[in-house]
Parts: structure tokens; C-alpha cells; sequence
């Protein structure tokens, strides 16, 4: 910056800074819009499954994060115990608390670097996910991560819950069984399986996963063996 | 399906109530520190091993037992689309046909 930028300079910046605002809201809302499109199939996925509309719901807006809300249907729709489909689900959302830690000191404080208030903190808190991570990791600028994190949490949140309501009532009137909606299930976890699969280890560790479930499934519990699965992570013992 | 309503709400409210403490132990309680490199690099692997072993669990079990039924042809064709890049629906929806058709003809 220049010690006296002149009125022009200052108004191009201000300019750019409203155009890269704008972007920003953009690429945020239209996320929240794809999203919408995955709690229909969450929707309809949990109904099948067995569970009702009001419990879709509520795992949509109180648990809110996709990949586990889907596993514990997965191994509710296979049978499964409470204890199996939570464990699943419970180890998928330990990356929330990875993701926590990578936002805390951007979104935390405000300008001056003071806290915000606990309050602020703790409704934020409920939309660290995936999409607000890595729409707000993404932003240089403090401003724009935080702004980034708002509006992919608050387009998402209201996608995520409309999404899942509309999905549950369609399936629930519909022959789940005869239009293949059992089908959703692998194929969404497919569709969430390539950004982690972008490094050796990551390869290792599905195929492990996927070895030691087909290995073990006739002699554990339903779900268990998706707990098991869980050693796929000793590949990152070795630096 | 074997799991009562009342079992299904106590998920419910354990995986909400877990998977919010999660939240607010990393962003509000530990805040902006960095695990040691071992554990990030193992927690990092948690979604691609769990992620691969439910895309085999729904595709190729029922219960206990290792089944190959329609459910293949549709990882089959969701393979495919998600090899394409093909967006999200677009990979479940052919994913379901895929499976509702072969079920229907075969």
C-alpha cells in the first residue's frame, strides 16, 4: 500500500474487493445448492433404511454432517445395533474436530484478534464441516474466509434440512426396494471416497477398509466390521 | 427392519450430541493448535478407510453373509461416474437405475 493512495486507486481496490466478495458468495451459495441435491438422496436413503421422516429430520439438523448421517443409516438399513451405527458414524465425525482446529484462529476472533463472544463460538461451531472447511480454508484474506464460512454454513444448513424433508417424504411413499434406492447408499459413500484417495496412504487405507469388511462380515455383529475397518489408519504410523 | 423407533431416537440424539461435542472440542475448546504429525496423518486416513469399507459393506453383504446381487451392477456403473467426474446425483441416481433394472430383468 502507498503511503497516499490516490482516489482512483482506492476506488479499483474497493471495486476489486466487492468483485472477489461477490465470487465468493457465489461459489458459496451454488455449493449449498449441490448440497441440497445430496440430502434428497439422504432423505430417501434414510427412509429406506427405516427410519421416519421427523427422525431424517433431525439427524440433518442436529448431527449435520453428511458422511456420517449416511453410515449410520447404512448400518441401520443392514440390521445393525445402536452401538454399531453409532460407532461408525461417531469415527467419521472425528474430522469435525480436525477441521475445528484448522479454523479456530480464523474464525474465532474477531478483527482485533479478541474472542468473540462464547456464544458466537458455539452456534459456529455446529457448521464446522467439510464444505464450510474448505470454502473458508480456501480464502487468503480473513475478511473473506469468514464471510466464506457464513454463507456456505447458512445455504447449506437450509438445503441440507429442505433437502432431506422433501427426500424422506418421496420415499416415504415410494417402493424403495423395487427403484433400487438401497443402491444410494454405496454409491453416495463412492462419490465422497475421491478427495481421499488423492495420496498412497489414502489408497492403502480404503483398500484395507474394504478388504477387512468383506473378510469379516460372516463372523461379527452387523456394523462391527465397519469399526475394524478403522486400522486402515496405521498406514499414517510411518512418516 | 430390526431396530425400533425408540432405538432409532436414541441414535439419533447420541450421534447429534457426540457429533456436536466433536465440533466444539476442536473449534472452541482445543482451538488453533496442530496435533502431532503422527495422529493428524492417522486421523487424515479415517474417512478413506471407513468411506471404502461401507461402499463394500452395502454393496457386497446382507446381514452376515457376502452376497453378489444387483447391488454390484449399480457400484459398477457409480464407478464409472464417479471416474467421469459426474456430480453427485447424477453417480446415486445411475447407481439406482443400474440396480432397479438389473433386479427387474434379470
Amino acid at each position: 500500500m502507498s503511503d497516499a493512495p490516490s482516489p482512483a486507486a482506492d476506488s479499483t481496490d474497493s471495486n476489486a474487493a466487492d468483485a472477489e466478495r461477490k465470487r465468493v458468495i457465489t461459489a458459496s451459495l451454488t455449493l449449498g445448492g449441490a448440497v441440497g441435491i445430496t440430502a434428497l438422496s439422504f432423505g430417501l436413503a434414510a427412509v429406506s433404511a427405516g427410519a421416519n421422516v421427523w427422525q431424517a429430520c433431525a439427524l440433518s439438523f442436529f448431527t449435520f454432517t453428511g458422511a456420517s448421517q449416511f453410515s449410520a443409516m447404512s448400518v441401520v438399513g443392514a440390521g445393525g445395533s445402536v452401538g454399531a451405527a453409532f460407532g461408525g458414524a461417531a469415527l467419521l465425525a472425528v474430522r469435525n474436530f480436525v477441521y475445528g482446529l484448522a479454523l479456530a484462529g480464523r474464525l474465532t476472533n474477531d478483527e482485533r484478534g479478541r474472542k468473540l463472544p462464547l456464544l458466537h463460538r458455539l452456534v459456529a461451531a455446529q457448521f464446522v464441516i467439510d464444505e464450510t472447511t474448505a470454502m473458508s480454508t480456501a480464502q487468503p484474506q480473513l475478511r473473506l474466509a469468514r464471510t466464506a464460512f457464513w454463507v456456505t454454513a447458512l445455504s447449506l444448513f437450509v438445503t441440507w434440512n429442505l433437502g432431506t424433508l422433501i427426500g424422506a417424504l418421496a420415499g416415504s411413499f415410494l417402493d424403495t426396494q423395487a427403484l433400487g434406492f438401497d443402491a444410494a447408499f454405496p454409491a453416495a459413500f463412492a462419490a465422497m471416497l475421491p478427495p481421499h484417495l488423492r495420496t498412497r496412504r489414502g489408497r492403502l487405507a480404503a483398500v484395507t477398509g474394504a478388504i477387512v469388511v468383506v473378510a469379516l462380515t460372516p463372523f461379527m455383529p452387523i456394523g462391527i466390521p465397519i469399526l475394524v475397518a478403522v486400522v486402515g489408519v496405521l498406514f499414517g504410523v510411518r512418516p | 427392519m430390526s431396530m425400533s423407533s425408540g432405538q432409532l431416537w436414541l441414535l439419533v440424539i447420541v450421534l447429534s450430541v457426540t457429533a456436536y461435542a466433536l465440533k466444539v472440542l476442536g473449534f472452541v475448546i482445543v482451538g488453533s493448535r496442530t496435533p502431532p504429525p503422527l495422529v493428524e496423518r492417522c486421523l487424515a486416513l479415517i474417512p478413506a478407510s471407513l468411506l471404502a469399507a461401507l461402499v463394500a459393506k452395502d454393496t457386497f453383504t446382507s446381514a452376515q453373509d457376502f452376497v453378489v446381487d444387483a447391488r454390484a451392477a449399480g457400484l459398477v456403473v457409480a464407478l464409472i461416474a464417479v471416474w467421469r467426474r459426474a456430480p453427485f446425483i447424477v453417480v446415486v441416481v445411475a447407481a439406482m437405475a443400474a440396480t432397479a433394472l438389473v433386479r427387474r430383468f434379470a
